[in-house]
């Protein structure tokens, strides 16, 4: 992974030492809650609910077992003994005391991490495939890009008042698994006839109160010019993106309102004056981005010999055959496969680990995947690279802390949001309508013979639960002060993006089970062999599943 | 195509008596006129002395100014974009940017466009409701004049002039991203 030299040391130090100043200034009363909250915020500090909740930066999603140590410590020292990992592949801490950030800052700054720009109307955290460099549907390892992209956005003079906040994804197999079409610029790497690696880039996309799905403005961007062209596409928005209205601030609006061609067109005639320029990435530049990223050193096994191995453990032993199925995912090197560590047991908020299993992640990954962690966007985390021999080793392992719960892209492998337990936005609860739901459908049977099923789940309509992408969208309403549950049907993240429907009126909160239970029983009478979800749905439409949920009992 | 906002009437920029100039607490040796559609600005009966005036203003009145043309700057509110100056700027002495609002950041690529697309050589003043914290990006956006809109205690503020001795990205102040050095170096 990407490694500090004595430059990024002293920045992030230099941030440290501005943002202490800054709050001893807010302490001392000399600077606003107006003027404090911009600043607090580009330092991943909100005021939420119940206390401060400081969102910490982790580029593209990866860290290793250094970081994650210290991680369990901070959340043991400043906070109550757990943290929380997010959709955007960051880590966030729900009790810290806003006199102790700045000391937070400081032990983050030792293992080369920061919280620089995790919120506020600025770039945020680059995000990607947590299988990045592992996948065997992989074109080019995105990671060298995203962490050019991590230096180009960070503390970007010119870009750290923008009219809303700015995500960027980067995909770089065939499968999209960064959703990048949801984000206010996807870049999917690409190549062209010539073999040379470039860029198609998404522009638009968002979830929020007006959900879109970003197009495409440019077939094949040259990688040379990643970095201008980023530069032109903010440089339009921030001159031309409302500020009026901070629901109409985003990105996708001032798409939306000039037309895909028309904004395309601003963003190259702005970068035909800065391509050439100082932004340009020439090979050298690409190659020592690269050097970051090494091949770890993988033992050499015949393709077969692992595999031999695994069939044997598995067939003696059905849980271990679960796990192996759903938890597990193919690895381009022979005798290698990625584990995805579930943080979903039934019970716990979806994304909450304790600090000791933040040691136990640590101590996993120093033991079984060369010291790395990968945090992904589902708030599950993968150790990539598992010798095949050693997976039933690892399984019984992760088994003890916790992480073995065979969910994985399965309906209790849901994304959900903090929701009214944390949020100060919420309209609703979030994670007891997860819970219940993950009470009611605990049978392994009945959520494998469902196959790949995403059930994401909001408190309100900021999305952060990413609803309107789920095959099953849940969305946190409020209706005079009650909660209640709207539901959405055709969802999907992938290449293959679209925006769920709402189904109809929403639920009360002890509706929900049943009603999903309705669902999947329409899904499951309808299904061809085999069939997804999301195919199904997409071949019987919304109707069916409206008329057995809203059907009058008889 | 969306029009962005204007400048709330009332949050016009003032002329403190003092500012930052080039990292040194300065006098003010410049009158900026606001917008007023009360007065009607003309060459007869602009005031005497070094005056900065809005956009509109200048644009209708450069001509008749010619013989005035050191002592004309312009400024910008925040709606207001640099290429409605274009390659003009290299001849003004100065130009004004206005923040109605600290977290209205359209001016920080007014700047970089005035100093690295149209030649702008001048004085660059922030004006209005910007923040200290905010110098080192304004700084490195081109700005070199600090026209804080309540008189303070201006000493105390150049410190965050350096808040930052290094950087990651190419912009005014520094012509290579630090890949650029990085990898060269490399």
């Amino acid at each position: 992974m990407y490694q500090y030299d004595e430059q990024d040391h002293k920045l992030i130090r230099e941030r440290v030492a501005q943002f202490r100043g800054q709050t001893e200034r807010y302490l001392a009363g000399e600077l606003s809650e107006e003027q404090f909250l911009p600043l607090r915020l580009q330092n991943g500090l909100y005021i939420q609910r119940l206390a401060p909740m400081l969102r910490i930066a982790v580029p593209y999603g990866l860290l290793n077992s250094t970081q994650v140590r210290r991680l369990a410590h901070i959340t043991r020292k400043y906070d109550k003994g757990y943290a929380h990992f997010t959709t955007r592949q960051n880590v966030q801490l729900n009790w810290p005391n806003l006199e102790d950030v700045p000391d937070i800052l400081a032990e983050l700054a030792e293992v080369e991490m920061h919280a620089v720009q995790t919120s506020g109307n600025c770039i945020r955290n680059t995000t990607t495939d947590q299988f990045a460099g592992v996948a065997r549907d992989e074109l080019v390892d995105p990671r060298p890009y995203c962490e050019l992209i991590r230096q180009w956005s960070t503390f970007h003079p010119e870009f750290a008042f923008l009219p809303r906040k700015f995500k960027i994804a980067v995909c770089g197999a065939k499968e999209d698994r960064a959703a990048i079409r949801a984000h206010d610029i996807g870049l999917q790497i690409v190549k062209n006839t010539q073999g040379e690696t470039g860029f198609q880039v998404f522009v638009g996309g968002g979830l929020g109160r007006t959900p879109i799905i970003g197009v495409a403005i440019r077939d094949f961007l040259p990688e040379v010019h990643l970095l201008s062209y980023l530069e032109a596409i903010v440089r339009v928005y921030n001159q031309l993106g409302r500020r009026d209205n901070k629901f109409k601030a985003r990105i996708k609006i001032l798409v939306k309102a000039l037309g895909a061609e028309a904004f395309a067109r601003l963003v190259e005639t702005e970068w035909e004056q800065i391509r050439d320029g100082a932004d340009e990435l020439p090979p050298e530049a690409i190659a020592w981005s690269k050097r970051f990223f090494p091949q770890p050193a993988y033992k050499s096994f015949s393709d077969s010999h692992g595999e031999a191995v695994l069939r044997d453990q598995a067939g003696s032993d059905k849980a271990f055959s679960r796990w192996l199925e759903r938890n597990t995912f193919p690895h381009r090197v022979p005798g290698y496969q990625a584990v995805t560590l579930s943080t979903k047991p039934t019970g716990i908020p979806p994304g909450d680990v304790t600090d000791r299993q933040l040691e136990a992640i640590a101590d996993l990954a120093d033991e079984f995947s060369f010291g790395e962690v990968r945090v992904t966007h589902e708030q599950n985390v993968v150790l990539a690279d598992v010798e095949q021999e050693r997976l039933y080793e690892l399984w019984q392992a992760a088994r003890k802390h916790g992480f073995a719960t065979p969910n994985i892209g399965t309906l209790t492998d849901m994304i959900c949001c903090p929701g009214g337990d944390y949020c100060s936005l919420a309209n609703a609860k979030s994670i007891p309508v997860a819970e219940a739901i993950q009470r009611r459908f605990d049978d392994l049977d009945y959520l494998y013979d469902l196959g790949d099923l995403h059930l994401n789940i909001s408190g309100c309509m900021n999305a952060c639960g990413h609803h309107h992408i789920g095959h099953i969208g849940i969305l946190g309403v409020d209706k005079k002060g009650e909660e209640f549950y709207q539901i959405q049907l055709g969802g999907s993240a992938n290449e293959k993006a679209a925006l769920g429907t709402v189904l109809g009126p929403s639920f009360s909160r002890d509706e929900m089970p049943d009603t999903i239970g309705k669902i999947l029983d329409v899904f499951v009478e309808n299904r061809q062999p085999e069939e997804l979800f999301i195919d199904t749905y997409n071949r019987i439409g919304l109707q069916p599943f409206k008329e057995r949920v809203y059907a009058k009992a008889s | 195509m969306p029009k962005p906002v204007k400048t709330p009437v009332g949050a016009q920029p003032e002329n403190p008596a003092h500012l930052i100039l080039d990292g040194a607490v300065a006098e003010n040796q410049w009158n900026l006129l606001p917008l007023d559609a009360e007065t009607e600005i003309t060459a007869a009966n602009l005031a005497p002395g070094k005056v900065i005036l809005p956009l509109s203003v200048w644009l209708v009145l450069r001509d008749e100014l010619q013989n005035r043309k050191n002592e004309i700057g312009v400024w910008l509110d925040s709606d207001e974009t640099a290429d409605l100056i274009g390659d003009d700027a290299s001849e003004l002495p100065l130009i004004a940017a206005h923040f109605p609002l600290f977290t209205d950041g359209r001016a920080f690529t007014a700047g970089r466009l005035l100093r690295q697309r149209y030649g702008f050589t001048g004085e660059l003043r922030a004006v209005g409701n910007f923040m200290r914290d905010q110098l080192t990006y304004l700084t490195r956006c081109g700005f070199n004049a600090f026209a804080f809109q309540s008189e303070q205690p201006l000493e105390n503020l150049l410190d965050s002039l350096r808040d930052f001795t290094d950087s990651y990205q190419s912009a005014v102040d520094q012509p290579l991203p630090i890949y650029r050095r990085r990898a060269l170096l490399g």
